[in-house]
């Protein structure tokens, strides 16, 4: 993970790329080279099969973010890259947390999970799996109530964004 | 199968006549012939073979270089001179790796360079194989783009995006990775145009708004200055450079690799700008109150300290290249396109400006300050330089390894045609010239009657000085400057003027006398050691046109390059001579 500066925001890209070996790596090493560490990185696919659409969180300086976002664009195959850090998008992440506690701590749990609209998607006598989605706010204020449970293992996704309405993002 | 015929279709025309198909090999020499190759630099190697066997029915020519390295600075240097794109077709592995540097030179300089590199068979691949080396993975960081094929059938499009991606744009290095079992498995697609990189935009001409503000703020400059760099040669804008710097009655200054866009010797013209450069290009750049660059990208040994450069003045930046935008200077405009087709955008729009006392300024300034050097002491290294420029009266290709010989050649070479001057900017690579220059030759040697000129340090020569070989067998009209002054003159200057004087390996002990190394080459080779002699033996030499002919000038030991501004300071700090006692280290880099 990356230390961050003081000085530094998080920003949220969406790239959409062709589908060609070492497209992954041409990107990585744009934002190593700089010395940036990528937060999260999602790769999916698309309605098109040719091409691929990767969602990165960064942390860092605003304005080597800008250059680094025209040195995407330079790559043959990255067919765009934005930076949607504040426009108008809808943004998700998903956790599952797994949680070792007794059959009486079950009831406040599965509150906090009410709360949060999170699920339980598996459990046993003595754990459970907690699902939980949302943005990375809701899902560290879960996780932050949770930790007064034994929490034993932690995995989340990245951020997955989509513009509002009709525009593509 | 007429129909197909008349499409000139000579892959299907061949497996229609021969009636089996062709190898990945056979293909892709068909492609690069499709691509207007004439000329490939390489060294064969197992992995390989299949490409050089298929090169032997095929009627273009292949330059055997003594080391990958030699080979693809050859192709940089064909590029350079030519325009076209280079290609280098080398084995796997070790093969490949000597490349690397090479790969890396033509990026730095935006050089247009095709490398095929031989590879492990496909299930091979990731086990180690012999000579099996993850090239593509190693260059990434390295090139423009490369391509690893899998399939004897992509080699049709993949060999046409490449060259198509080297040449365009901002050009660059492309470099394909061929393993044997594509070469030497058949390839039963036939060729086609069409190109598949929806991801790769050229830009053409500029935002026609952000022309027009280029236009109005060159309206209110009263010391315009513009500063002209590579880009303006690769995009042969040199005709629309003038013009333009003769509308707007505008002086001009260049650097390392603009060289040669705007003619020198042309009265507007104030040399070279950067570490080196001429002490009235600095003067004018720290008067002037607009600097429009053209196809330069405000390296760090022209801009020094950026917070100083050009303060208070405008930046018009006229670039290619989107992501040059803002990367070392904020422009007030940014021309984003080709140079030429802006320069014809920016044309109509400017008028001639009131600028009569800032050229006669600059003009003073050319007079006062003037590039010399002493004449006392032993052979120095400009004057060699300045004699070359006098009895070629400027009409030579001049090709340079890296150092202070570089930087002089820079100074006393008065460059007035692009592509005339060749050298290492951005990677500074020491063992470039010389191949470099055998590039050039074999690559204008049909249609200029130029002589090509080398020259090299003591040290920078030794890293590719086999390739003596490579220029003997094709007897290539070359004159190797081997300017020894027995030290890396350039890293000892920076110790004598930053260091206290504490050398530390630099000395050459132990260089070879380097005219009888050339006679074991069978080349003919000359010996300077008064400057009383240079001109007359220099005349032998560019007299002499039986191949390639060596120059050792044992030139003074401890000279050192002025004017000079330290990394990473201000423009002003610039010295025109040898400062008294011991200077800061420098805060630059490099």
């Amino acid at each position: 993970m990356a230390t961050f500066d003081r000085n530094t925001s998080a920003h949220c890209l969406s790239l959409l790329v062709a589908n060609r070996p070492g497209v992954l790596v041409r990107i990585a090493l744009v934002f190593s080279r700089r010395g940036y560490n990528l937060d999260s990185l999602v790769v999916s696919p698309t309605l098109n099969p040719d091409f691929s659409r990767m969602n990165i969180v960064a942390h860092g300086n605003p304005e080597i973010l800008v250059q680094i976002i025209k040195q995407l664009e330079k790559l043959v195959d990255v067919i765009q890259a934005k930076d949607h850090t504040g426009s108008n998008t809808v943004e998700k992440e998903l956790a599952l947390i797994k949680v070792r506690c007794k059959p009486e701590q079950r009831t406040e749990i599965l509150q906090l999970c009410d709360h949060f609209k999170a699920v339980t998607i598996d459990m046993t006598d003595t754990s459970m799996i907690i699902q939980i989605t949302g943005n990375t706010d809701k899902i560290d204020a879960m996780k932050h109530l949770l930790d007064k449970f034994e929490v034993v293992e932690y995995i989340r996704t990245g951020k997955v964004i989509m513009l509002r309405g009709e525009d593509i993002t | 199968m007429l129909y197909f015929l008349q499409k000139n279709d000579s892959n299907l025309l061949r497996t229609l006549m021969t009636n089996h198909a062709l190898s990945g090999a056979q293909v892709i020499l068909d492609c690069l012939k499709r691509e207007g190759v004439d000329t490939i630099f390489g060294y064969p190697g197992g992995s390989a073979i299949p490409l050089f066997d298929a090169l032997l029915d095929s009627n273009i020519k292949m330059v055997l270089s003594r080391h990958e390295q030699g080979a693809t600075h050859m192709a940089d240097g064909y590029a350079r001179a030519t325009g076209k794109v280079g290609v280098v077709l080398v084995t796997s592995g070790p093969g490949a790796t000597n490349t690397f540097t090479g790969i890396y030179t033509a990026l730095m300089d935006s050089s247009p360079i095709v490398v095929l590199a031989a590879q492990t068979t496909t299930p091979n691949l990731g086990k180690d194989a012999f000579q099996e080396c993850d090239t593509s993975g190693m260059t990434f960081a390295a090139v423009k783009h490369s391509f690893l094929v899998k399939n004897p059938n992509d080699l049709p499009r993949i060999v046409k995006e490449a060259f198509h991606i080297a040449r365009s744009g901002r050009p660059g290095p492309v470099l394909i990775d061929l393993p044997k079992d594509v070469t030497a498995g058949n390839c039963t697609a036939s060729f086609s145009d069409e190109i598949d990189l929806p991801g790769y935009k050229i830009p053409t001409y500029a935002d026609p708004a952000a022309v027009e503000k280029a236009a109005a703020l060159l309206k209110k400059a009263t010391k315009p200055l513009l500063l002209v760099g590579h880009g303006a040669i690769i995009s042969n804008a040199s005709r629309q450079v003038k013009e333009l710097a003769e509308k707007l009655n505008a002086p001009v200054v260049e650097t390392l690799l603009g060289l040669g866009a705007f003619p020198e010797t042309h009265p507007l013209s104030l040399g070279m700008l950067g570490m080196h450069g001429t002490a009235y290009a600095h003067k004018a750049v720290l008067e002037c109150d607009l600097i429009m660059s053209i196809g330069s990208r405000w390296d760090d040994r022209i801009v020094g300290k950026i917070e100083e450069f050009c303060k208070g003045a405008t930046i018009i930046h006229v670039d290619i290249d989107p992501a040059e935008e803002g990367k070392i200077l904020q422009p007030d405009a940014f021309l984003c396109g080709d140079a030429k087709l802006v320069l014809e955008q920016l044309l109509p729009l400017v008028s001639r400006l009131d600028t009569d006392d800032w050229v006669k300024t600059c003009q003073t300034y050319k007079k006062r300050y003037p590039l010399t050097y002493p004449k006392q002491g032993g052979l120095r290294m400009q004057h060699i330089i300045s004699t070359v420029y006098e009895l070629t009266k400027g009409k030579a290709i001049v090709t340079t390894d890296v150092g202070q010989h570089q930087m002089w050649v820079a100074q006393f070479f008065k460059a007035d045609y692009p592509r005339q001057f060749i050298s290492s900017g951005g990677a500074g690579t020491m063992g470039f010239g010389f191949p470099s220059a055998i590039g050039a030759a074999i690559g204008i040697s049909s249609e200029l009657k130029w002589p090509i000129c080398c020259f090299a340090g003591d040290g920078g020569f030794q890293m590719t000085e086999f390739e003596l070989s490579t220029a003997a067998i094709h007897k290539l009209p070359i004159k190797i400057f081997v300017m020894d002054n027995k030290y890396l003159g350039m890293v000892r200057q920076w110790q004598d003027m930053f260091y206290g004087k504490r050398y530390s390996s630099v000395s050459m002990e132990g260089n070879p006398d380097f005219v009888k190394l050339a006679e074991a080459y069978d080349i003919k080779a000359f010996r300077i050691k008064r400057s009383a002699d240079a001109e007359r033996v220099i005349q032998k030499a560019l007299d002499y046109n039986e191949g390639p002919v060596l120059i050792h000038c044992e030139c003074e030991e401890e000279d050192n390059v002025f004017p000079m501004i330290p990394a990473g300071a201000p423009l002003t700090a610039m010295m025109t001579e040898p400062p008294k006692g011991q200077l800061e280290k420098p805060t630059g880099s490099t």
